[in-house]
């Protein structure tokens, strides 16, 4: 089968650069822990109030974890618990989250906490919160009626 | 003469045939307008937390 | 290569099942274009829908009407007629199967939409357990996937019949290309088809309480990828096969067209983590093959670019043009047949950039579930893919209702194409703009509380809704149009333009149609890239997920 010389460039060209952006993707994910959101772990959905962490919600302190704070929200159609929270600049923290009920989304907008809650699964994120602001927090996959009434807030001040 | 237009024609033939090198100009534009766009949202997920 | 089916019209009564195939995606655009201008009238916050009428009512018709309807309806139209053109005519029996199919979807598809205009079915098109509809609706849409078999198995009847009479021969170019597109089909089907029957119908009906939702998400997606394919091949072929003849041109290469659709076979399928990136429940590493995977997809479209370009570029040279681009000049675009389809294409290239971010796996927690991934399909299906098919109907129309495209709806056709392009930059630019500032989609407007990000976004809100109102206007055009070559145009004969290969070419070599190979590789593939995953799923699930069927 025939095939042109600039064709032949052209896909040298193409392939080549898919290669270079599958090494940066990869690399920064098994390399520098920036994996998307996969946590395995599982819950019972009508159960979620009575089990640890999700008894309580909101901002914890731990101590000898890569972390330094678990942050825990509840999501049920059509609110977060908390409803609002402030994390010390410079923390880094594991956000800990799950649905009581249908699925719902986790985006803090204008970050890159973008993660999806479904019902018997946990989902976690860690992140570092270094830039100060206020930074809200939405439900970005339908659930219903008051799906665009979902909402949260994160304030990150200066300790 | 009559014999030099005939080679010329099929020459000129042969080199429209192979001549791609708009072509090759396009697609590399099209490469790069990919690359700027992937690298400019990278570079949105790096700054962001 | 010259077939002599070349010199005929698709027979009549072929051309009669495919018109009723357009008819019905037609009443889609009309429902759906209105639905899509209620939605971004409601996003600017400066109306609000009357009588109750919910936003996600109105966003579940315009999801299921235009991603569901109009493409699957106008797509095994068009396919069916390229086959009975360069094939050759359905026999009785290959016609009574697509008739029935037909009938199937129609049914499947009204039950739907009863049951979505009695809201008990505002679930979206991807209808995401345990959100429950009606079982009624989920009934409505698996009609509608039976009977795109169906559709699709007169096909692959007449290429198997076509195949045993021309032993050795390779086959025609477009008919290969919609086997390719029904084979994928099929296979991806069957996932949807599995959710569907196994696990969401019981369970609406009451017969099992609970529902495995990430089994339900992972074969939803499983034929949610190729779906995007099933739609993009069709465009693809009248790319390749069709605006060569238009322009006057040549098929650049009928071996690499072939393989690039064989690739697609073989890598649209195991790549529907890449919807899944931000979810638990599903390993990291495999999330990160299907990545790899998907972008090995994106090279049959390089390949396809660069044989786009060179028959333009060949075709302008051979009318004399010099210098790098002056071939660009030599493309007939007073002809809206090439003229709009090529808007499509150039629309084609923001919206593969944006495809390669969405796949970029932690990338796509810029980008997921924010207006920019919106703005990215009104790309690709709702530019490059829906243009592509507008420009398929000025001539396929007339050619089966024995009219003719006048002068007149060829300006007023190239008017609608510009429109489109003017309507879809500010809509889609902006949902991008605003995707990345972090603005959800699938939402109605909110101010969020007052939060101060969300009220950046309402400026980009008001243009998605000046975008979405011209492109509504181009979509009545576009009606217009379709009823003029439909029933009024004056009678004639318009040409069903197929391209012919360039006298040097070399035939296909035969190894693109064992399909034994090729089908065999699709199945390798899918149960390296699935297997262990979904087994994953199955065997480490939460207890299952009671139906909510109040929320709305
Ligand atoms: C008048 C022209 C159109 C307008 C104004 C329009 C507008 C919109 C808007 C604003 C949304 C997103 C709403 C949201 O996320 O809240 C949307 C979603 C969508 N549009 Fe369009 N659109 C138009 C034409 C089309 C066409 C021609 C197609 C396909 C053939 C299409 C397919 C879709 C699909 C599949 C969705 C996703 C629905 C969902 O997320 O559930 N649209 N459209
Ligand atoms: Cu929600
Ligand atoms: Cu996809």
């Amino acid at each position: 089968m025939h095939m042109h010389k600039f064709e032949k460039v052209w896909l040298i060209f193409g392939v080549g650069t898919l290669l270079v952006f599958l090494t940066v993707l990869g690399v920064s994910a098994f390399y520098l822990g920036n994996q998307p959101p996969s946590c395995l772990a599982t819950i019972d959905p009508e159960k979620v109030e009575t089990q640890a962490p999700f008894n309580e919600p909101g901002l914890k302190k731990v101590e000898g974890k890569a972390w330094d704070y678990e942050l825990v929200f509840v999501a049920q159609a059509f609110n977060y618990n908390p409803g609002d929270v402030e994390i010390p600049f410079g923390a880094t923290v594991k956000i800990i989250a799950t649905t009581k009920d249908v699925i719902h989304g986790f985006e803090v907008a204008g970050t890159n906490i973008n993660m999806m809650l479904e019902p018997g699964y946990i989902s976690e994120h860690i992140t570092t919160f270094d830039k100060t602001g206020e930074y809200l927090i939405l439900c970005n996959e339908y659930c219903g009626a008051g799906h665009h009434l979902m909402t949260s807030k994160i304030e990150v001040v200066e300790s | 003469m009559a014999k030099t237009e005939l080679r010329k024609n099929v020459k000129t033939e042969v080199e429209d045939r192979s001549s791609l090198k708009g072509t090759l100009a396009s697609v590399f534009l099209l490469g790069f307008f990919l690359i700027v766009s992937w690298v400019g949202v990278f570079f949105l997920f790096l700054d962001r937390f | 290569m010259i077939n002599s089916a070349d010199k005929l019209k698709v027979d009549r009564r072929d051309g009669k099942l495919v018109m009723a195939q357009i008819y019905v995606a037609f009443i889609a655009l009309l429902i759906g274009g209105l639905a899509g201008l209620l939605q971004v009238l409601v996003r600017s916050g400066r109306f609000e829908l009357p009588a109750g009428i919910g936003y996600y009512q109105i966003l579940t018709v315009h999801g299921v009407v235009l991603g569901l309807v109009l493409t699957t309806f106008f797509i095994m139209g068009f396919m069916q007629a390229c086959v009975s053109k360069t094939a050759g005519t359905f026999t009785t029996k290959q016609r009574t199967i697509a008739w029935i199919g037909f009938w199937l979807m129609t049914i499947g598809t009204v039950m739907a939409a009863v049951m979505i205009l009695l809201n008990e079915a505002s679930v979206l098109y991807t209808f995401y357990a345990p959100l429950q509809a009606h079982f009624l609706f989920y009934l409505g849409l698996t009609l509608v996937v039976v009977g795109s078999w169906l559709g699709s198995a007169a096909i692959i009847m007449k290429y198997a019949e076509w195949r045993r009479a021309n032993p050795g021969t390779p086959s025609p170019l477009l008919t290969f290309m919609a086997l390719v597109n029904v084979l994928m089909w099929i296979v991806a089907t069957l996932g949807v088809a599995a959710t569907v029957l196994i696990q969401l119908l019981p369970w609406s009906l009451g017969l099992v309480e609970t529902v495995n939702v990430g089994v339900s998400r992972t074969l939803f997606w499983y034929f949610g990828h190729p779906l995007v394919y099933f739609w993009l091949l069709p465009a693809y072929m009248a790319w390749y096969v069709i605006i060569p003849k238009i322009i006057g041109g040549k098929i650049f290469s009928d071996s690499l067209a072939r393989m690039s659709f064989i690739l697609f076979l073989l890598f649209s399928i195991p790549v529907g983590f890449h919807h899944q990136l931000l979810e638990p429940g599903i390993d990291a590493a495999w999330k990160f093959l299907q990545v790899v995977l998907t972008f090995l997809v994106v090279i049959p479209s390089l390949m396809t670019a660069f044989s786009l370009f060179a028959t333009f570029e060949t075709f302008g040279r051979s009318k004399g043009a010099k210098g790098l681009f002056g071939w660009f000049k030599m493309l007939p675009w007073g002809d809206a047949r090439f003229a709009v389809p090529f808007i499509g294409m150039l629309s084609f290239i923001p919206a593969g950039a944006g495809g390669l971010i969405n796949a970029s796996n932690q990338m796509n927690q810029v980008v997921h579930n924010t207006i920019w991934v919106t703005g990215h399909f009104h790309l690709t299906l709702a530019t490059a893919v829906v243009l592509t098919f507008f420009g398929i109907t000025f001539w396929l129309v007339p050619h089966l209702t024995g009219r003719v495209l006048t002068k007149a709806i060829n300006k007023l056709a190239l008017i609608q194409g510009v429109l489109w392009a003017i309507g879809m930059t500010f809509m889609s630019g902006a949902m991008h703009a605003a995707g990345l500032l972090g603005a959800p989609r699938r939402s109605a407007f909110s101010e969020y509380g007052g939060a101060p990000q969300a009220a950046e976004w309402i400026p980009y809100q008001v243009a998605q809704a000046v975008g979405g109102s011209i492109l509504f206007l181009a979509i009545i055009l576009m009606l217009y149009i379709f009823v003029n070559l439909a029933f009024f145009a004056p009678k004639g004969e318009e040409e069903f333009p197929i391209g012919e290969m360039s006298t040097h070419a070399e035939p296909a070599p035969m190894v693109f149609e064992n399909w034994k190979i090729w089908m065999g590789i699709t199945v390798l593939l899918i149960l390296f890239a699935y297997t262990i995953p979904f087994i994953d799923l199955i065997q480490n699930a939460p207890p299952g997920s009671k139906g909510y069927n109040n929320l709305w």
